[in-house]
This record gives C-alpha cells, structure tokens and sequence, in this order.
C-alpha cells in the first residue's frame, strides 16, 4: 500500500480555488518533487498536508489512515514532519535545543521527573543529548551545538531545520525549498545530505524546489502544479520535454 | 560537573540562610531592615514565577497581582477560621492558596490561547482590577478595609524555604523537555506545533504555575504582615513584579532575583531623601536597564566577566 493517498484534494479561500482536484500516491522510500511557478498552490498543499488548513474537498490518506481534519500535532505524531519556506527555527535557543524539541515527540518524561529530577529525566536527557548530537553529525552542525540558532549562518539554519524535523522520526518528510538562497556548492552539498538521510533514516520525502539542477537531480517522479491544478506528473525526462510544462515555465 | 554545580547551589543557599539569621538574630541589623526580609522575598518568588509567562512563554500579563491576591485571600482566611498548630496549618494554607490562584490561572489561561500581545495585556489587566474590586465588596473579607487578625506566622524561615522551592521547581521545569517545549513557543508557535510540540497544554502549565506560585507568595505576604487589602494588590503592583522581570532581563531567573532585592529595597533606602525620593527611584531604574541591555555597556559586563564565564 502506497504511504500517501491523496484523492481530489482540494481548498477554497472565499472565491479563490487554491488547489483543485489533487491526486497524488507516493510508495514508501519514494522521493517525489513538487514543482510550479510561483502562486502555483505548492506550499498550500504542504499546509493541507500538515494540517494548518483543512481541505475543503477531497482526502488524504497517511499510512492507510484518513488524515483530514487532524490537527498540526497529531498528524506530526503520525510521522509527517516538514521545514518551512521562510526559515521558522526556535531563534532563542541553542542549536542542540531545537534538535531536542523535535525529540521529545517520541522521548518524554513526566512533569513530575522533571522537577523532582527522578532518574528517568536523566537517563532520558543523556539519551536525547546523544542523539541529538548524532543528528547534528549528519548534518555538520556539532560544532555548533551550543551556539543560538539565530546566529548560524544562513545555510546552517536551513540544514538545522531539516535535522529538527528528522528529530521527530517521521516517515513522510516535507521540505519547502530547501536550496532557498544557497549558491550552487551548498545546493550541491545539499543534494547529498538528502540522499543520506533519505538511506539512514529511510524516510520518504516530497520536496518543492525551484532549483531544477536539484530537482532533476535526485527527484524519482515530479509533479507540476499550476494555478492550483497539476498539469503534469511523471519521471523528470517526462517532465523536462512535456510541452505544458515548459509553456507554464517559460511562456509560449 | 552538573552534580558540583547543584551543590555550588546549594552551598550559596545556605550560606545566605546562615547570614540572614545571624543579621536578624544578632540584631546587627536594623528593625527597618529586618522587616524587608520577607518582602523582599515575597518579591523574588513573585518576579521568578511571573517570569515564567513573560520571559519564557513569551506572554505579557499585567494581572500577576491578581493571581497574587487570591492566593493571599484564600490562604488567609483558612488560617484564621482554622486553629490547628502552624506546623500543620501552614503548609496547608500555602497549598491552598497556590491551587486557588492556579484554578485563576487556568481561566485566565483560557483567553490567553486566543490572544496575543497587548490584547492579552488588557484582559489580564482587567482580571486584576475585577478581583480587587470583588474583594473590595465583600464584607465577610472586610472589604476595602482588608482581612484583619492574620497570625503573623510568615517569618523569614518559612519565606526562605518557600523562595528556595519555588526557584528549583521553575528553574527545574525550565531545563527540563517541559521548559524547551515553552520555549519553543516562545520563538515560534507554527514551528512548534509542526514537531509537535502541545501548544494548548504548555500555554496553560506555564499559566497555573505562574499563578500557583503567586498565590503562595501572596499567602506568605498575608501571614508576615497580618492584614491584607484589596488595595495592595492594585495595577501597580502587578506593574511592579513586571519592571523586576524586565529589568532582570526576560527569561533569566538570576536576573529577576536581583531585580527583585534591589527594587524591594530602593524605595525603602530612599525613604532619607523624601521628596526626592521618586526621583531617584526612576534614576536608578533608567541606570538599571542600561545596564541589562545597552549594547556598549552589556559587551563591558561581558569582558568584566569573561574571566569568570571562561572557567565554566
């Protein structure tokens, strides 16, 4: 069974159609991209699939379970995690503690071994703080464990954001341009790490990209959306020489 | 190294206990300076448990002494209707008055997960005067005239003690996952709840905490003092425990201390200088914040205590 399911999703706002009639099935360990100019409706889909906006219409299957209506934090228990277009990190804590609060989705101790400092906060903290670190290995960011995220440079902060939404174990995840602002060596680099993570962790991922050299890279099947409706959706040479998508990209 | 920085801790508590003892006991201190004790730590707790909404969650209240009078009203009147001996009495009139404020605390809580910023400033602010007025009209509290005959049970001892837990459970919960999730909501609500971190619960602990802790120190104040009114607990004083968290710096427990001692002191230093008292109280809080964040002034505290920091 396919791990997403997604039939004739679709969202108003008021008159304004969003997205319209979006199917969509990615299998287990697939990497999909989701592609479109600008306005297309990719990072509403990313919201529909989250569950920041409720679809109006439509469904959208998670592991065989119908994830409508589920709110942002049940659906990231279910296994979704994403990053965010405009960099969204826990700005006034340290690297290692924004690692740690995406942890704590699977690792937590009650209230009461907090404060009290019952063995198990120990045991639980010692356990996060390795894997913490592990993670921030994967991603290059150790040395930096103790700094304030807000004083990464940019490109760290966006791998900082992908390694948080690992941290929760998801099995789908979602990243929302994560080439955003990076030059061709970091884009590069990039590309890497998420064939790496994609092996370790073996994760799914569905990622909007506007970096085609990433995107036709390392993307198993891409989808193109415009104006809220797909308009095509196949492997990338498919894509690169299909006649509607290049009319969408560069006009007629 | 954790362990050695408990007991470093834990040392300093006591070594002060010992040196407020031995002023108070030895009577090297004055009348005037032995009465501040307890207020001044009355303020502490007040200050590191508004903290935890204003520096931690991120949340401006401006109903902490709100919270603070309901504890105190609460705790007070079991006290007097009670006659069991203090060392049972006692304990139970803080828990008393803690659960009511933090009943208080999570209805407030409620409002706060819908409102932002100044909109939440107002509410609470009206919660405050809502409170002080209700109790101003009650006659079975003595109304305006306030709750008289109250044992004068709070001394600096049981004001110690309940300063001292309250700084481990706040400082604890605050470097637990507990604190990072509040934090977490702190820097960024949509990413929070995009790694799941309970918004709804963590916005509402942070609540009943904060005002748990205030009802105890309201109660504590009642019990030093004797009397409470409901004019004590008026806008003022909420705007009082705000300056110590601002000034103290947000989220920083140390800092809110500091603050505390200082600005419970200040005024009472200043009585000398009469007329111009005022004055130099707003001088003293103008040098104060530029002390905690002038940029000029923060990198000189900094180099004046890298020495210090580097040996970490």
């Amino acid at each position: 069974m396919a791990l997403v399911d997604i039939k004739q999703l679709g969202i108003s706002f008021g008159g304004l159609r969003a997205v319209d009639n979006f199917n969509m099935t990615l299998e287990d360990g697939q990497l999909y991209g989701l592609i479109g100019p600008n306005g297309a409706g990719k990072t509403t889909i990313f919201n529909l699939l989250t569950g920041v906006y409720k679809p109006t219409d439509g469904e959208f299957y998670f592991d065989g379970e119908l994830m409508n209506g589920k709110t942002p934090i049940q659906i990231n228990k279910k296994g979704i995690a994403r990053t965010f277009q405009n960099i969204r990190l826990f700005n006034n804590m340290s690297v290692i503690d924004n690692v740690k609060v995406g942890l704590q989705n699977r690792h937590h101790y009650s209230m009461a071994a907090g404060i009290l400092r019952l063995p198990k906060f120990g045991k639980m903290e010692k356990e996060m703080t390795e894997k913490a670190m592990e993670l921030l290995k994967i991603f290059d960011l150790d040395a930096e464990a103790e700094q304030l995220a807000s004083n990464l440079p940019y490109g760290k902060q966006r791998k900082l954001e992908i390694a948080r939404a690992l941290a929760t174990e998801p099995k789908l995840l979602l990243l929302d341009e994560p080439a955003a602002g990076m030059n061709p060596n970091e884009t590069a680099e990039l590309m890497n790490t998420i064939s790496l993570i994609r092996e370790k962790f073996k994760v799914s991922i569905l990622l909007i990209e506007h970096d085609m050299s990433l995107v036709m890279g390392i993307c198993e099947r891409i989808i193109v959306l415009l104006y809220g409706r797909v308009i095509a959706d196949g492997l990338p040479d498919e894509i690169k020489n299909d006649p509607k998508v290049i009319v969408a990209y560069l006009g007629e | 190294m954790k362990n050695k920085k408990n007991i470093i801790y834990a040392a300093i508590a006591i070594i002060i206990y010992l040196l407020i003892f031995a002023l108070v006991e030895t009577g090297t201190a004055s009348r005037q300076l032995q009465n501040l004790i307890v207020p001044v730590l009355v303020n502490i707790m007040l200050a590191v448990s508004l903290n935890l909404i204003v520096g931690f969650l991120g949340e401006l209240t401006l109903g902490h002494a709100g919270f603070m009078s309901v504890g105190a009203y609460a705790g007070c009147l079991f006290t007097i209707s009670c006659d069991l001996p203090a060392v049972i009495e006692l304990p139970i009139a803080f828990i008393i008055g803690g659960l009511t404020a933090a009943v208080f605390g999570f209805i407030i809580g409620i409002p706060a997960l819908r409102l932002k910023g100044d909109y939440l400033a107002i509410v609470t602010l009206g919660f405050g005067e809502i409170i002080r007025s209700i109790l101003n009209s009650m006659d079975i509290v003595g109304g305006s005239g306030g709750l008289k005959g109250i044992e004068k049970s709070g001394n600096y001892t049981v004001a110690y003690v309940l300063t001292i837990i309250t700084l481990i459970v706040i400082s604890n919960v605050i470097r637990s996952c507990h604190g990072r999730s509040i934090k977490a909501i702190r820097d960024n609500v949509i990413a929070a709840e995009s790694v799941g971190v309970n918004v709804v619960y963590y916005k509402m602990f942070a609540f009943v905490l904060s005002a748990f802790f205030a009802g105890v120190a309201g109660v504590l104040y009642g019990q030093n003092l004797g009397i409470i009114k409901p004019a004590t607990f008026d806008f003022n004083k909420s705007i009082e425990i705000l300056v110590m968290v601002v000034l103290g710096g947000m989220g920083n427990i140390k800092g809110s201390i500091i603050a505390a001692i200082i600005l419970t002191l200040l005024p009472e230093l200043l009585r000398d200088l009469a007329d111009y008292r005022m004055l130099f109280y707003a001088l003293a809080l103008i040098v104060m914040m530029l002390f905690s964040s002038n940029p000029t002034l923060v990198e000189f505290r900094q180099r004046l205590f890298a020495k210090k920091e580097g040996g970490k």
